[in-house]
């Protein structure tokens, strides 16, 4: 079953229209890339599936987006459970002015009653692991996490949304502050991931979709114009526009 | 000639910048001059430290502590008063108003910048300081705590405006990662936003403070000036900065008195350079 489905998904910013009638569904333990030109609209679905846009005045929407079957446009979803298993990971690493630690139990300080303190260092130990920066800074725990590398930070974000147990990961664009040896590494800890969670991951870089997804998504102008097998996309694509994106028409 | 236009005019500008420290070190020079010579009778342990503030009488007995510990009590009071309120302020304004509340309360918090403080201290002085003495059934309503209130109220939008500034200069980013880990808008506030924001809001309550211990006019109108050491904070006392307005007129030049004065002129302008500086680092901690 699908982890994340849309069904005639709108969304308007005042009159202007992002996404038009939108049905996509995205599997777990897939990677999905949504690939387009810039202001096709593919970060804005991103930030509907945990509700980031939200904090947007003047933000309309309409259509279905079930999250584990809940349609989570509903006007009385659970934002905060919502938000705890679909996380996001942006396009600049956002790690809070906090310490490494701090940084990786926030989501467990701020979402359960009573915290242990060995519960916190099992947390942290568990979580860096998973992104592979246990070894690195396992002695550097109450340092600033603005101390660390572009590369570490976005590291210790994807950590960060490990620690709170989300079993979806939004990435929008995570690679793009990043040179190629940082993009490779962080590329390599997503196919990692995905035997466990849901990744969907908004790029413009094409090659990128190409090394890491299953399956991709091609957005143009508001709309979802092909979806598929990743191979398929970018090897024989269905429609004119999808190929001319791919072979560099425009974009 | 453009060249000479250039020349003097870059000269001209050299001289207004150079003008400010001029003349800050010339009242300073001028402070000391006149102010040091007061060690000749007393000396600074005494002056610091002495318990009575007798000036005019025969020997005059120079000791300020009475001063120094009403100033600070007035301050501290102010202090207490006006940071929760101020750093709440500011969080409202910078996180949670609309768009048209937020105006509003930003133009009344200049607004309120812009009241002078004699006139504040007239307000209190008709309506605060009767309230004091009824709600505490004092003697007289001419206390510490209406000298607090009342400068709560001037440091107040110094409080405001900066913190609120340190606030809005966070990264967007900060906000959106907790809101996307589920924290909620208050949790955002508490545990990430103020961390974010903590010098800035320090370099605020410093300024906001340094503002309190210089005023004068309002705390001369409203805290007794009685220049005993403060029992509580319901005893009349008097400031440093009353002190030197009180008395400055009737000092006779030249005398004992007019030299200890300079020299509580003294002690003021270390107290403002020490809050100033440490606000001055804790800013530009931030960047």
């Amino acid at each position: 079953m699908a982890k994340i489905s849309t069904e005639k998904l709108n969304l308007w910013y005042g009159d202007f229209q992002a996404l038009l009638d939108v049905n996509a569904s995205f599997e777990p333990n897939r990677i999905t890339a949504i690939i387009g030109p810039s202001g096709c609209g593919k970060s804005t679905m991103l930030r509907v599936f945990n509700r980031m846009n939200d904090l947007i005045e003047g933000v309309k929407t309409s259509g279905k987006v079930l999250v584990d079957g809940i349609n989570i446009l509903d006007s009385n979803a659970d934002l905060v459970k919502l938000r705890k298993e679909v996380g996001m990971v942006f396009q600049r690493p956002n790690p809070f002015p906090l310490s490494i630690y701090e940084n990786i139990v926030f989501g467990e300080r701020v979402h359960s009653e009573n915290v242990k303190k060995d519960k916190l260092d099992e947390i942290v130990e568990m979580s860096l692991k998973s992104v592979l920066l246990w070894d690195e800074l396992k002695d550097r725990l109450k340092e600033s996490a603005l101390s660390l590398s572009l590369e570490q930070r976005q590291r210790l974000c994807i950590a960060r949304l490990i620690a709170v147990k989300s079993d979806v990961l939004l990435m929008d664009e995570p690679c793009s502050t990043l040179d190629p040896q940082a993009t490779a590494k962080i590329e390599e800890l997503m196919r990692e991931l995905k035997n466990n969670y849901t990744i969907i991951i908004v790029t413009h870089n094409m090659q990128q979709a190409a090394r890491v997804s299953d399956d991709t998504g091609f957005m143009l102008l508001g709309e979802l114009v092909e979806f598929g097998k990743t191979d398929q996309i970018f090897t024989a694509p269905k429609d004119k526009r999808t190929e001319d994106y791919i072979t560099g028409r425009y974009g | 000639m453009r060249k000479i236009k250039e020349f003097i005019i870059e000269k001209l500008i050299l001289i207004c910048g150079i003008a400010s420290i001029f003349f800050v070190v010339l009242i300073f020079l001028f402070l000391l001059k006149e102010g040091l010579s007061v060690f000749n009778i007393v000396s600074p342990f005494n002056f610091l430290f002495g318990k009575s503030w007798y000036p005019i009488s025969e020997p005059p007995q120079l000791g300020i502590l009475p001063l120094i510990l009403g100033s600070l009590l007035v301050t501290l009071g102010a202090a207490i008063i006006s940071i929760p309120i101020g750093v709440g302020c500011a969080v409202y304004i910078a996180e949670v108003a609309p768009g048209k509340i937020k105006e509003i309360l930003k133009a009344g918090i200049e607004l309120l910048a812009a009241i002078p403080s004699v006139v504040l201290g007239f307000i209190g002085m008709v309506t605060l300081v009767p309230l004091v003495k009824n709600i505490f059934h004092l003697p007289t309503g001419l206390t510490a705590l209406s000298g607090s209130i009342m400068l709560a109220f001037m440091a107040m939008p110094t409080i405001v405006s900066i913190a609120e500034d340190a606030l809005y200069s966070i990264p967007k980013t900060y906000k959106e990662g907790a809101l996307a880990l589920g924290a909620t808008h208050w949790q955002t506030i508490w545990r990430v936003m103020l961390p974010a924001a903590s010098s800035g809001i320090l370099a605020a309550i410093m300024l906001g403070i340094g503002r309190v211990i210089g005023e004068t006019m309002a705390v001369m109108m409203i805290t007794g000036n009685a220049a005993v050491i403060p029992q509580s904070i319901l005893a009349p006392v008097r400031t440093l900065t009353a002190t030197i307005a009180a008395e400055m007129g009737e000092a006779v030049v030249g005398s004992e008195h007019y030299f200890a004065l300079f020299a509580v002129g003294i002690v003021l302008f270390f107290i403002s350079f020490i809050i100033n500086v440490t606000a001055d680092l804790f800013l530009h901690k931030k960047q």
